[in-house]
């Protein structure tokens, strides 16, 4: 009885797993083409967004590095 | 028409207009007083007692930079009927919107800890224990957001915004001098000369009046509360009574501790009430109250803005009008939250001063990408008709988020490098 319900759970466990994951991939795919149009502006923006993000993620490295 | 039948008239428009705002108002006032949260507080209560009133004039600055990035949110939300998360999904696709996602879950979750940091504290001067606070607190504001209606949730919220104001009347206590406050505060300097401690103060300060939870957080309640494009204007309006109250909130913080605490150094909000308390006991009480109000309203705003945004993604059912049964992922995402960061700050030897430090870090990861996206959908002709940026209204907020980007970088960098600017 104890061993069903064991098992009862870890299937319940798992379907709710995958359900999430479905949810998310199910996002991306329905977000996977951006919206907005691409004029220079957009894209100018995006890649200095990368580049500032790039930069921080060296300095959060580097203060690590230093830290240790 | 008569004279009288003209002004019985006027009286009747003023008075119906009077009646639409106060059904509009809500959003504006709310994000903005709960930007004076527990580091907020912390913040402008160290400014006054480290420059006395020299710094005033400056915070005056910070109410068109408030308005003209949250006035936007208004628009957006009004236009596109989306939050601001589900509108970087949708118009930057999925990798902006996950790294926005999950940056602001993280931030916003770090910026409760320390509203729930500054709530054990302050309640701590009063000799309750910090478990006892954390307590009562989830419960509170689980309560307040089970309330069934986001009028409700707004009207509550509301009181603890009044209570937001006890600051003013704290000004009065002190009796400070008019003539020294106005000659000092209202004529821009800085007071010893510009150097890398007031630089960072300016930071800070400019940190703290723009957070990426606000951007989210109204756009969101624009949202929820059903505002149409033809009310943008009562919502504008309501942003920038807001953005007057948050820097008013702030300026009488400072000329009470630059009164009283002039030339000390404040490392924590709480130690500048147990100061005040040592010269007016009503004062200090006061100032205790009013950083228990100040975390606790930013707790309850900060918590919705995540819940909101992983509702608009996921597609679960994320409004206060739902009842718990009807949006269960939204209450559980919501009490989840508070509960977590909560039990946080009451671990033992838990490293609090750095989590507060590492907000500023994280923030500045999220804050220029939700600045930036802003600008850009508000320019998104296809989206927002009518409704998108003008000429001006671009240059103006170009300018102000360019400004904001590079000071909160400096700021998150002198965080983590504090000899950088010594």
């Amino acid at each position: 009885m104890r061993g069903r319900t064991k098992r009862t759970m870890r299937e319940r466990f798992r379907r709710f797993l995958i359900r999430r994951f479905s949810r998310i991939l199910e996002i991306n795919r329905k977000y996977a083409i951006p919206r907005i149009k691409m004029t220079p502006l957009v894209s100018s923006s995006m890649l200095l967004l990368r580049l500032y993000l790039l930069f921080l993620v060296c300095v959060l490295f580097y203060k690590f590095y230093t830290l240790l | 028409m008569s004279f009288w039948a003209k002004l019985f008239y006027n009286y009747r428009r003023v008075l119906k207009a009077l009646q639409l705002y106060i059904l509009i108002s809500g959003p504006g006032i709310i994000v903005m007083l709960a930007d004076n949260d527990a580091g907020g507080i912390t913040t402008y209560a160290a400014t006054g007692a480290k420059f006395g009133y020299g710094l005033i004039w400056f915070l005056l600055l910070l109410l068109p930079v408030a308005y003209f990035v949250q006035e936007m949110t208004v628009r957006l939300g009004a236009v596109t009927k989306r939050g601001h998360a589900e509108a970087i999904f949708e118009a930057f696709g999925s990798f902006w919107g996950w790294f926005s996602l999950l940056d602001l879950l993280l931030v916003d979750w770090l910026t409760l800890i320390t509203e729930f940091i500054g709530m054990t504290a302050a309640l701590q001067i009063f000799h309750v224990p910090p478990w006892l606070t954390v307590i009562v607190v989830s419960i509170v504001m689980g309560l307040i957001a089970l309330s069934g209606r986001y009028w409700t949730w707004e009207k509550i919220a509301f009181l603890f915004c009044a209570l937001n104001l006890v600051y003013i009347p704290c000004a009065f206590l002190v009796h400070p001098s008019v003539s020294s406050v106005l000659k000092e505060g209202l004529y821009p300097h800085f007071p010893g000369g510009f150097n890398g401690e007031i630089f960072f103060f300016l930071m800070a300060n400019i940190g703290t009046t723009i957070a990426p939870w606000m951007i989210f957080f109204q756009q969101s309640a624009v949202v929820d509360k059903g505002l149409h494009e033809k009310e943008i204007m009562w919502g504008q309006i309501d942003t920038l009574l807001g953005s007057f109250l948050t820097v008013l909130v702030a300026v009488f913080i400072v000329i009470v501790t630059g009164t009283v605490l002039k030339g000390m150094d404040i490392s924590s909000a709480d130690q500048a009430c147990r100061a005040l308390m040592g010269v007016n006991h009503l004062l200090g009480t006061l100032l205790a109250i009013g950083l228990f109000n100040a975390g606790f309203l930013g707790a309850i705003c900060i918590s919705l803005a995540s819940s909101w945004a992983f509702g608009e993604v996921f597609g679960w059912a994320h409004s206060l009008n739902h009842r718990v049964e009807e949006a269960p992922w939204f209450y559980a995402s919501y009490m989840a939250t508070v509960v977590t960061a909560g039990l946080v700050t009451l671990i033992p030897g838990a490293p609090l001063v750095l989590i507060t430090l590492f907000v500023q870090v994280i923030a500045v990861t999220l804050l220029p990408a939700a600045l930036v996206f802003l600008i850009l959908l508000l320019n998104d002709e296809e989206t927002m008709g009518e409704y998108k940026n003008t000429r001006l209204q671009n240059v103006i907020s170009i300018t102000i988020v360019v400004t904001i980007v590079i000071l909160s970088t400096l700021y998150a960098m002198s965080c983590l490098f504090p000899n950088l600017f010594k």
